[in-house]
C-alpha cells in the first residue's frame, strides 16, 4: 500500500489486513508503561493541517511517537500557508527536506489525491473537505468489531448530514466492503445525490438504504453513527432550525431505548450535546465514543505500519 | 496583389468528384473541372474536404489583462491551426471589454495579427457586475462594429436586466449572449451534480441552474421580439427548452462546446482540475442529446469556449483550479469523432454548424459564405482520414489545458485561407 486516500480503494482483505494489525499493536502494548514501538525509528511523518483539529491531529501525532518516529506537526495557521504558498509548492517543500509521509487534512475535497499526483512521498488522507476521512471509518470498524464481534451481515445505522460528511462517505464504502448493511437516515436535503445507489456497484456490498424516520430505523440497527452537523461546509438553510433538526435526529434517552440490547452508539466527534446526541447518552455504557478515539491511536499506527514499514519486505 | 493560387483536386462540402478552384483577388474568380492559369501558385488538394473558415462565437483569448495565459497572436494563430476564420472574443478581459475603447483595441489587435477576424464580443453590464447595462450603442457604433453582447462567465441574472438588455440590443440589430447560470442555485458548485460529485464530495451544480434560466430568457426574448443566443448548452434538459421556444417561434440560437460532446463527469475521478469547467462536464445522457440536437439543429452551432489558464491556476487543488478548458486547435476533429463518424453529420452539417450558423448569428456577414465563384476564399481544406495526437505543449496556445492531452483524433486542417491568403498549412502559422 503506498498511500491511504479513500476507503474506496481498500479491498477487504486489505481493510481486514489494517484492522488485525491494529489489535495486535493494541494488544502488544497492553499493560505496558511505556507506550513504544522502534519500527519506525529514522522514519519523518509530517502532519499537514489545513483545518482545525484536536483529536485527528493528536491522534496521529501519537501513532507517530509510539512508533518511534519523527512526528512534525504544520498547521495552516503559522505556516508559509498564511503567505499564500500552494499546496503544491508545500508539498514540494516537504518532500525535498525528506519527508517520509504527509498526513494531510485540507478543506478541498481532493486534496490528498492532488498531494500524492505531486510528490513521492506516502500521503494520508486525514480528511478532505466532504470526501474522504478513511483512518476514522476504519477506527470505527474496529470498534465495531471490539463490541459486535463482526460487521458481517450487521445493519449500522448513520445519521444526519451525509451531505457534507466525509466521515460518512470513508464509513459507507468500508462498511459495505466489511459486510454490513448501512442505512442513512436524514432530511432529504442533507443526502447526496443518488446515494441510494452506492452500495450496488461494489461486488458483495449491500444497497444503501436510506430513509427519513429515525424512530422506524432504530430497532434494527446493531450499531448507530451520529455525525456532526457541519454548518461551516453548508451554504444555505438545509433544515429549519437547530431544535426541528434535535426533536427529529437527535439521538435522545427515549430513543435509546428504541435500540436492541447489543446496539453500540458512535460519534466522531467534536459533539454537539443536546443537538446530536443528549448529555445522557453521550456518557452512556452504550456509546463507545471513548473507545472510537483509543482504537483511532491503533488503527494509526496500524495505518503507518502498513505504508512506511511494511514495504521493506519487499524487494 | 498576392499570386493567384489554383487549388486541384478538392471536393467542397466533400461531396461530388474533385474540382478545381481558382483564387484570385481575395475571391474566389472560378470553379471547375481541369482548371488553367498561367502564373498561378498550385496547391494539389489531392481530394481534400474544402469547407468554408469556421467560426467560432465565444472563446478568451485573455489580452487584455492576462496576456501570461493567451495573447490575441497566440490565440488567432491556435485559430487559424484549428481551421477558424473568424474568432468572437469574449468580454471577460481585465480591463472588461465594456466600452468602445476596449472593443476597439481587441479589434485592432486582431487586424494587427491579421490570422483570423477578431470580432469582440460587448459586456451586458457595466464591468460585468449585473447591476447597470454597458454602453451598449457606443460599442455596436465603434469600429469594431459589436454585434454580439455577452457577461459571458457570469450570468445576466437580473430579469429586469435581461430584458432591457434582450430590447435594447434588438435595436442595434444585435444578440444578447447568455451564460445561463442561476447563481443562487451554484453557489459554491464544483461539478454536475450528480452521483460522480456526491461521491467525491464535490458541490453539485444542478441542470436546472442552466434550464431555469434558458427558459426565463427564451420567455424574454419572445416578448421583446428579440435574439437570444444561449452559450454552451449543457444538458439534455436545455435542449427540451429550446425545442419549445423554436416551435413557437421564438428567436434563439444556442452553441454547444466540443468537450460537452465528448467527455463526462466520469473523468473528474482523480481530481485534475483539467476537466474542471463551467458549465461542468456532465452524464453521457446528456451527451447523447447535445448531439441529437446539433444534428436537428435545435442546437445551432458549435462554439468552442476556448478557455486558455496559465499552469498555476490548473495545477493546484480543484476547488481553487479557473474553470475552463483549450478547444479552438481540436474542435473540429471532436466534431469529426462525435458527429461525422457515428453518421449524425455529413461535411455540408459541418459547414453548417461551424461556420454558416454561427456567422450569422454573429452577424459577420462575410463569413460563412458558399463556396462559390464571386465569394471571399475564406476557407479550409481537411483531411477526413488522418488522425493525430493531441498534446498541450505542441498547441500554439500559450496554455496547455487541453482535456484531450494524449488522445487520438480523426480530421486534419491542412489549409486554412482567409480572404485568399494562407495563414495555416500544414500545423504551421503562416503570415
Amino acid at each position: 500500500m503506498r498511500h491511504l486516500l479513500s476507503t474506496a480503494d481498500l479491498p477487504r482483505q486489505a481493510a481486514t489486513a489494517l484492522l488485525d494489525t491494529a489489535e495486535a499493536l493494541k494488544k502488544s502494548l497492553l499493560g505496558r508503561e511505556v507506550h513504544k514501538l522502534p519500527t519506525l525509528r529514522g522514519r519523518t511523518v509530517v502532519t499537514l493541517f489545513y483545518e482545525q483539529s484536536t483529536r485527528t491531529r493528536a491522534s496521529f501525532e501519537i501513532a507517530g511517537k509510539w512508533m518511534s518516529a519523527d512526528v512534525v506537526n504544520i498547521s495552516a495557521g503559522e505556516s508559509s500557508v498564511t503567505k499564500g504558498e500552494s499546496l503544491r509548492d508545500t508539498a514540494f517543500t516537504l518532500a525535498a527536506m525528506g519527508a517520509d509521509c504527509v498526513v494531510i487534512r485540507h478543506p478541498a475535497s481532493g486534496a490528498a489525491h492532488r498531494l500524492a499526483d505531486w510528490v513521492p512521498t506516502h500521503v494520508i488522507n486525514a480528511g478532505d473537505g466532504s470526501h474522504q476521512h478513511p483512518t476514522q471509518a476504519l477506527l470505527d470498524a474496529a470498534t465495531l468489531r471490539d463490541r459486535l464481534g463482526t460487521l458481517n451481515g450487521r445493519t449500522v445505522t448513520i445519521v444526519g448530514d451525509v451531505l457534507h460528511s466525509r466521515v460518512a462517505r470513508s464509513n459507507i464504502d468500508l462498511l459495505i466492503t466489511l459486510g454490513a448493511h448501512v442505512h442513512l437516515v436524514a432530511p432529504p436535503t442533507l443526502l447526496p445525490w443518488g446515494v441510494e445507489n452506492w452500495g450496488i456497484r461494489q461486488a458483495h456490498g449491500w444497497p444503501v438504504t436510506v430513509g427519513h424516520d429515525l424512530d422506524a430505523a432504530l430497532p434494527g440497527t446493531d450499531a448507530v453513527m451520529l455525525l456532526r452537523v457541519q454548518a461551516e461546509r453548508m451554504r444555505g438553510q438545509f433544515f429549519p432550525s437547530a431544535r426541528e433538526y434535535s426533536i427529529n435526529y437527535g439521538l435522545t434517552e427515549a430513543r435509546l431505548a428504541l435500540l436492541p440490547e447489543h446496539a453500540v452508539v458512535l460519534h466522531p466527534g467534536p459533539m454537539l450535546r443536546g443537538m446530536e446526541i443528549a448529555h445522557s447518552v453521550a456518557d452512556s455504557p452504550r456509546a463507545a465514543i471513548t473507545e472510537q478515539v483509543r482504537n483511532g491511536v491503533h488503527v494509526r499506527m496500524a495505518v503507518l505500519y502498513h505504508l512506511l514499514a511494511a514495504q521493506e519486505d519487499q524487494p | 496583389m498576392t499570386r493567384p493560387l489554383l487549388l486541384r483536386g478538392i471536393r467542397p462540402y466533400g461531396v461530388g468528384d474533385p474540382v478545381d478552384l481558382l483564387v484570385r483577388g481575395g475571391v474566389i474568380a472560378e470553379m471547375g473541372a481541369q482548371l488553367d492559369e498561367a502564373g498561378a501558385e498550385r496547391f494539389d488538394g489531392g481530394g481534400l474536404v474544402a469547407l468554408p473558415g469556421l467560426v467560432d462565437l465565444h472563446a478568451h483569448l485573455r489580452e487584455p489583462g492576462r496576456e501570461d495565459a493567451e495573447t490575441i497572436a497566440t490565440g488567432s494563430a491556435a485559430a487559424a491551426l484549428g481551421g477558424y476564420t473568424a474568432v468572437f472574443a469574449m468580454a471577460n478581459t481585465d480591463p472588461v471589454a465594456d466600452t468602445a475603447v476596449v472593443v476597439e483595441h481587441v479589434y485592432r489587435r486582431g487586424r494587427d495579427v491579421g490570422l483570423v477576424d477578431v470580432h469582440p464580443v460587448g459586456a451586458v453590464s457595466a464591468g460585468l457586475r449585473g447591476e447597470r447595462l454597458a454602453e451598449l450603442g457606443a460599442m455596436a457604433a465603434s469600429a469594431a462594429a459589436v454585434r454580439m453582447f455577452s457577461d459571458d462567465g457570469v450570468c445576466v441574472h437580473d430579469s429586469l436586466l435581461m430584458r432591457r438588455a434582450l430590447e435594447y440590443v434588438r435595436g442595434l440589430g444585435g444578440v444578447v449572449a447568455q451564460h445561463a447560470e442561476d447563481p443562487r442555485l451554484t453557489a459554491g458548485a464544483q461539478a454536475h451534480e450528480g452521483e460522480v460529485a456526491a461521491r467525491l464530495g464535490l458541490a453539485g451544480w444542478p441542470a436546472a441552474a442552466e434550464e431555469s434560466i434558458v427558459a426565463r430568457d427564451c420567455l424574454l426574448a419572445r416578448d421583446a421580439a428579440a435574439a437570444l443566443h444561449v452559450c454552451h448548452v449543457s444538458t439534455a434538459g436545455t435542449v427540451e427548452v429550446l425545442r419549445w421556444a423554436k416551435q413557437r417561434g421564438i428567436r434563439v440560437s444556442a452553441e454547444v462546446t466540443p468537450h460537452h460532446l465528448l467527455l463526462t463527469d466520469e473523468r473528474l475521478a482523480g481530481y485534475d482540475p483539467v476537466n474542471k469547467v463551467n458549465p461542468p462536464l456532465r452524464t453521457a445522457a446528456d451527451t447523447a442529446a447535445l448531439r441529437a440536437a446539433l444534428a436537428d439543429g435545435i442546437v445551432d452551432c458549435v462554439a468552442t469556449d476556448h478557455a486558455p489558464h496559465a499552469g498555476q491556476d490548473k495545477d493546484c487543488e480543484w476547488s481553487v483550479a479557473r474553470p475552463g478548458m483549450l478547444g479552438l486547435q481540436t474542435a473540429l476533429s471532436v466534431v469529426v469523432a462525435t458527429m461525422v463518424r457515428p453518421g449524425l453529420l455529413d461535411w455540408r452539417g459541418v459547414a453548417r454548424v461551424m461556420s454558416e450558423r454561427p456567422a450569422r448569428i454573429g452577424g459577420a456577414t462575410d463569413q460563412g459564405r458558399p463556396i462559390a465563384v464571386g465569394e471571399p476564399a475564406t476557407l479550409i481544406l481537411v483531411d477526413p482520414d488522418a488522425a493525430w495526437t493531441v498534446r498541450g505543449a505542441q498547441l500554439a496556445s500559450l496554455s496547455d489545458n487541453t482535456p484531450f492531452e494524449g488522445m487520438e483524433l480523426p480530421g486534419r486542417v491542412l489549409v486554412t485561407m482567409l480572404r485568399g491568403a494562407i495563414t495555416a498549412e500544414d500545423g504551421k502559422v503562416l503570415c
